[in-house]
């Protein structure tokens, strides 16, 4: 088997370009967690803005991921970042945003009015509220949307490779461009089983975290 | 003690305004339940959620404790107040425990006070603390989640209660059930109660005093008997309904009609009584059930102890038709 053989000679170089794109995908959905949730809680106090911000996401989602780089690159010229990481980065923050912010959003909606009502009638301050009971409740959707993110993050990140951010899109591009099958399938398959292995981890994460934390009412 | 001076509230949008709460005055004495009732729409949920300021007052004045509840911090009032919602609002994301604690909490009681205090409240309202307060509120079913919302209003002892419907959502033997354990309660706590309701039966019962509004006008306010006896227009009259002369009698107890009655046919007692018995304690609207379904038409009342009393009629119902029973109090 030729991709056998290419994992066995390859394998150092492999595991390093699968750590490579666990730092790409990481940093931009840590960034886009730390964006994305504060601006989904915040929209959610002000109806006006829900709209407008989730219509822009969804808009953001909608342009192709290569054609979005393509863009990313005359804007990072200007400070002479055209290709490589920093451009792939921010590429991937904003692919994130949309379900981050939108399932953040509708968690928080979503939360019990009663639970609200009471929890303001209470004496709980604004903030009192969204950290004993709105986030607590809202969690497990929050984190539906970034396991969605970092799905969708690792799929697009090996198109970054394309402007020269690395990870395994770096075997894809490159078998491509020399029509190496045996590099595009351990490119293509190890992209699927990392998306796989860390989706599957993550729902572990939620659900011994939301036992605690029962969430039916 | 709760004021209203001449509270309104007005909802404003572009083309038109609607008073929800117009021009309300009266007061509740300091232990007194203040029943609000009235048909869906009618503000006494607005006037009530007024009280903490969840809706903010259009005009007018409303005091707690003799002070302005807007010369107060939000924050502050809110926490003096406790607060029961009919679907109980009880955070599913905390133990019992820790919903029972969220005001004293927030007050920064240390953990002792806070746990003394809970298991207190949680045997006041008949749940075991060892068993239950380590639990989600999903685990209890719906009688017992509303003895906690219940519990986890009085947690920090506030003067005032406000409790919207807190019996609506449950089964009519529940309902029962917990109307007379909230009134065992009240009896030795003695707060000062708004408690909203739709339901007739319930108000007189619980209120010491009942104020029944509609479209946030307030109609009639008075002690149920008032209210029962002598309605004050067609609008209450038909809200307490047609029956409102057997709704009165619940309001009386067999004692109270031999009070009125000497004699009370004794003699008839002299015999082995095969018939119906009832206790002396019971109201009469059950005793002339009773009646209606004897035999002979006749029961037996007895006291606590079993002792045989008398022998009661259904004409002995005639002695209270003008009988009101701030009258019976003086008698006895």
């Amino acid at each position: 088997m030729e991709i056998l053989e290419f994992v066995q000679t390859n394998w150092l170089e492999i595991l390093q370009m699968t750590l490579e794109h666990i730092e790409l995908v990481g940093l931009a959905v840590g960034i886009a967690i730390i964006t994305g949730v504060p601006f989904g809680i915040y929209i959610s106090q002000r109806e006006s803005l829900a709209n407008l911000v989730l219509a822009v996401a969804g808009i953001i989602m909608t342009i192709p991921s290569i054609a979005l780089f393509g863009i990313m690159i005359p804007i990072f010229s200007l400070i002479n970042q055209g290709i490589g990481y920093l451009p792939a980065i921010v590429a991937l923050i904003l692919y994130s945003q949309l379900p981050i912010i939108r399932n953040t959003y509708i968690a928080i909606k979503n939360v019990d009015p009663n639970v609200r009502d009471a929890a303001i009638g209470m004496g709980m301050t604004t903030f009192q509220r969204l950290i004993k009971v709105e986030l607590p409740l809202a969690f497990p959707v929050i984190m539906a949307g970034v396991r969605m993110a970092i799905v969708l993050t690792i799929g697009i990140g090996a198109i970054a490779a394309y402007i020269g951010a690395g990870g395994l899109g770096g075997y894809i591009a490159r078998g491509i461009s020399t029509s190496y099958a045996a590099m595009i399938q351990v490119g293509a398959i190890s992209v699927s089983t990392l998306a796989i292995s860390i989706d599957v981890l993550l729902g572990k994460f939620q659900k011994r975290f939301s036992s605690r934390e029962s969430i039916k009412s | 003690m709760i004021e209203f001076q001449n509270a309104t509230k007005v909802y404003e949008s572009v083309d038109k305004s609607v008073t929800a709460v117009n021009n309300i005055n009266f007061h509740v004495e300091p232990g007194e339940i203040c029943v609000f009732l009235g048909p869906s729409g009618c503000g006494k949920t607005t006037l009530l959620r007024m009280v903490n300021r969840l809706i903010p007052i259009t005009r007018g004045s409303i005091e707690v404790e003799g002070k302005n509840i807007n010369s107060m911090d939000i924050i502050k009032l809110r926490r003096s107040i406790g607060y029961v919602i009919q679907h109980n609002g009880l955070f599913p994301n905390m133990t019992i425990e820790d919903n029972i604690n969220v005001v004293p909490k927030m007050l920064g009681w240390d953990q002792n006070r806070m746990k003394k205090r809970c298991s207190e409240l949680m045997e006041m309202m008949g749940l075991d603390p060892g068993q239950f307060q380590k639990r989600y509120p999903f685990e209890l079913s719906g009688g017992q989640q509303q003895r906690i919302g219940i519990a986890r209003a009085l947690a920090a002892d506030p003067p005032v209660m406000l409790m919207d419907e807190p019996f609506g959502a449950l089964d009519p033997i529940i309902r029962d059930h917990l109307q007379n354990e909230f009134l065992r309660i009240q009896k030795e706590m003695k707060k000062t109660i708004l408690f909203v309701s739709h339901d007739i039966d319930e108000a007189i019962k619980l209120g010491d005093k009942v104020a029944i509004f509609d479209t946030g006008e307030l109609m009639q306010i008075g002690t149920p008997d008032e209210i029962l006896s002598n309605p004050k227009n067609d609008f209450v009259r038909d809200f307490v309904g047609d029956d409102r002369a057997l709704k009165r009698l619940t309001l009386l107890k067999v004692r109270d009609l031999m009070v009125l009655s000497d004699g009370f046919r004794k003699h008839r007692l002299n015999n082995e009584w095969h018939g119906q018995v009832i206790s002396v304690n019971e109201n009469l609207k059950t005793a002339l059930s009773h009646l209606l379904s004897a035999p002979n038409g006749e029961v037996c009342v007895v006291d606590d102890h079993n002792k045989k009393l008398g022998v009661l009629c259904v004409s002995d119902f005639n002695l209270f038709t003008e009988v009101h029973p701030k009258d019976i109090s003086i008698v006895r």
